[in-house]
């Protein structure tokens, strides 16, 4: 481990994370446009987008699970598109990542699953790893939980597990993808509580990928507003909701339609009724 | 830690019982090993024709097995088949002057050689030969040969 | 239309490249998994083999015991019951017992694995590997496949001799084949080789088996209809391999 630290010192400049020129196709959908946006060393940013505009692809080029068409992306101001598979992996242990559904691996207990890092990345003994373990379990109120294998589990606490072994390696960088997805209003709270205290506590760097409105404006220091592959708006939450740009206040108000089309494309209605398109 | 016992149990019983498996099918099914272990001695007999006899074969004295054919050869030069056999060395006593005929099990079965023992004082030993050889009947031959007397029946 | 031809064949030569490259990914770190993650590999033919072994017993037996009664029915118009177990050690050894073993194990195990990993990778599980910075092929892929090739020679073995006792049950104790004929003409015409032959096969099988099984659940794509489709895919592709490979074996050994 110490020898990752110093290959990755901080130079403490504002940017941690900076996307340059960022061009993503999937197949013949244009999915990013010239991308540009710099996320802040210790504050939580919020991404936020209507579905299906790639938040999550965005999430897979910067950890580079996926290779973008054009453009950069920079982790401490290292172009990670010229690292080698070992520098990568090194690189990853940097980042916890709370997936969608939790993702936690359904073949071992929740214990295990919050060790599982550990017991690849390093060479603790089991008391040492059971100790870390349990101190992270208990930090999402699951320390009785440990014995319970994944399938057992509420899907809010499957994410607080999931949370847990996201911090267990002490990442510099938690991205949190759809957080808040089909929560009851307990859990919500909960995890809301517990992004907010993992950023002040341990200052870790945080990125939130939602399109949860509210419970963004309740954590994040900063957000932005992602829309047919580009950056719509950005600033903090509460400067979003002021601004007048008619995308920014489609997606803060909830509105059906505007600039963000209620009709995916479609031919013409009265045409494709009248079966005029069929030659 | 008690699932790991039992996953490694499970796997190292499972791997025994393959290995007794493998062991069953080397040993009980082939003729692997009958003369591995035991001493033996080698014999050779020239034959006309040998029908289908190949090595492994078995050499048979009064219907008892008590040996195994382990190599056939051709001698270019008297254009005859050359037989090694092996014999087990329990039976030393084999009379040199015996004859060697080559039988076939059953209608349908495979060749194997027949010893028929001679009257001679001096038996055979490592590296001699029998002398007096009977070549394979081959079944083609048989029917041709009666299918030709046949048709002369009926020409008389 | 022979466009499509041409795109299908196109489409079959890229497959098969893949999954020649992925071969070869997998026997790259095979070694480093055998012997620094042994456990995983335990674990897996425990999963894969330990688990098909009741499958394999009850099937080895009745298809040797329903062989030796087609064969002794047959060779009994030719007075020549006493090869009995000579055809059936025969038959099961060289051809029936590799190729049953592989299409059985491409239906217990073969199926399991595809799924398993097809839905680790529908719930995230290998992208959150991937994101631990844990490379999911030497975790979770190479053990699977290397514990289905250790599992299924032991299966075919074990399959072949349940046949081969089986055989003997029906011949020799039901319809009254004698003993020392039952096992004689198959000690005199049976040969190390062709048990050694039997040996090659399963272990080519093993291979293609596991292979195919890791292969389809690690490219299913991420739904519930694409587990299944992987899955039966698995069954399909490896029956149709086995039983190809099998014959160009058997012609090349001729």
């Amino acid at each position: 481990m110490a020898s990752t630290k110093r290959r990755w010192r901080p130079k403490l400049s504002e940017k941690f994370i900076e996307v340059r020129n960022l061009d993503f196709c999937r197949g013949s959908r244009h999915i990013f446009k010239n991308l540009n946006l710099t996320i802040a060393r210790g504050k939580i940013t919020a991404i936020m987008g209507t579905s299906g505009t790639g938040k999550t692809t965005l999430l897979q080029l910067i950890t580079r699970q996926l290779v973008p068409d054009r453009g950069q992306v920079f982790i401490d101001g290292v172009d990670i598109g010229k690292l080698n598979l070992r520098e990568l992996y090194k690189l990853r242990r940097r980042f916890g990542v709370l997936f969608q559904n939790g993702a936690l691996l359904t073949d071992m207990s929740v214990f295990e699953n919050v060790a599982f890092p550990l017991r690849e990345h390093t060479r603790l003994t089991n008391r040492l790893i059971r100790h870390v373990v349990l101190t992270k379990l208990h930090a999402v109120g699951l320390r009785g939980a440990a014995d319970m294998m994944p399938g057992q589990l509420s899907g809010g606490m499957e994410r607080r597990v999931a949370l847990a072994r996201a911090m267990v390696m002490d990442p510099d960088i938690l991205i949190y993808d759809e957080p808040f997805v089909g929560l009851d209003p307990i859990s919500m709270g909960v995890i809301v509580r517990l992004v907010k205290r993992m950023n002040k506590a341990l200052g870790i760097t945080s990125i939130l990928v939602s399109h949860d409105v509210k419970e963004i404006m309740e954590v994040a220091d900063c957000s932005y507003l992602i829309s047919n592959g580009k950056v719509a708006a950005s600033g903090s939450p509460e400067d979003m909701r002021q601004q007048l740009s008619e995308t920014v206040r489609q997606f803060m108000h909830g509105m059906a339609d505007g600039p963000v089309p209620f009709h995916f494309d479609a031919p013409d209605y009265e045409e494709q009724l009248l079966g005029r398109d069929e030659k | 830690m008690q699932q790991t016992r039992t996953v490694e149990l499970g796997t190292g019983l499972f791997v025994l019982l393959g290995i007794g498996a493998l062991f069953f099918l080397t040993t009980q099914t082939t003729g692997f090993g009958n003369y591995a272990g035991s001493d033996t001695y080698e014999v050779q007999a020239r034959f006309e024709n040998i029908g289908s006899l190949k090595p492994r074969s078995p050499v048979s004295m009064a219907g008892v097995t008590i040996g195994r054919v382990i190599k056939v050869e051709f001698d270019s030069d008297s254009l005859e088949a050359v037989v090694t056999f092996i014999l087990e060395s329990q039976y030393d006593r084999i009379p040199d002057d015996s004859d060697a005929t080559i039988l076939t099990a059953g209608l349908m079965g495979s060749q194997y050689m027949a010893l028929q023992a001679g009257g001679s004082e001096t038996y055979l030993e490592d590296g001699s030969e029998v002398l007096f050889t009977q070549s394979a009947v081959v079944l083609e031959n048989l029917i041709g040969k009666y299918l030709f007397s046949s048709d002369s029946g009926d020409k008389k | 239309m022979l466009r499509e031809i041409y795109q299908a064949l196109l489409e079959f030569v890229r497959t098969f490249g893949a999954l020649q490259l992925f071969f070869l990914r997998l026997l790259r770190h095979s070694p480093f998994v055998f012997v620094k993650r042994f456990r995983l590999v335990v674990f897996q033919v425990y999963n894969t083999g330990v688990l098909s072994i009741v499958l394999i017993v009850v099937c080895g037996g009745f298809i040797g015991a329903v062989l030796g009664l087609q064969v002794y029915s047959n060779l009994k118009r030719f007075n020549a019951e006493d090869t009995v177990g000579l055809f059936t050690a025969f038959a099961l050894a060289k051809e029936i017992g590799p190729v049953l073993t592989a299409l059985l194990f491409a239906g217990r195990a073969g199926t399991a694995l595809a799924s398993e990993i097809g839905l680790m990778k529908a719930t995230d599980q290998l992208s959150a590997m991937e994101m631990m910075a844990v490379n999911p092929i030497p975790r979770v892929v190479v053990p699977r496949f290397l514990g289905g090739i250790i599992a299924v020679p032991i299966l075919t073995a074990i399959f072949t001799t349940m046949g081969i006792l089986g055989a003997h049950l029906v011949a020799v104790e039901l319809l009254g084949v004698d003993v020392g004929a039952f096992w004689q003409q198959m000690q005199q015409t049976l040969e190390p080789s062709d048990i050694y032959e039997g040996i090659f096969k399963s272990v080519v099988f093993g291979i293609v088996a596991s292979l195919l099984a890791v292969w389809e659940g690690y490219n299913a794509l991420p739904t519930a209809a694409g587990v299944s489709r992987a899955t039966t895919r698995t069954v399909v592709v490896t029956a149709i391999s086995v039983l190809i490979l099998d014959f160009m074996i058997t012609a090349s050994l001729l």
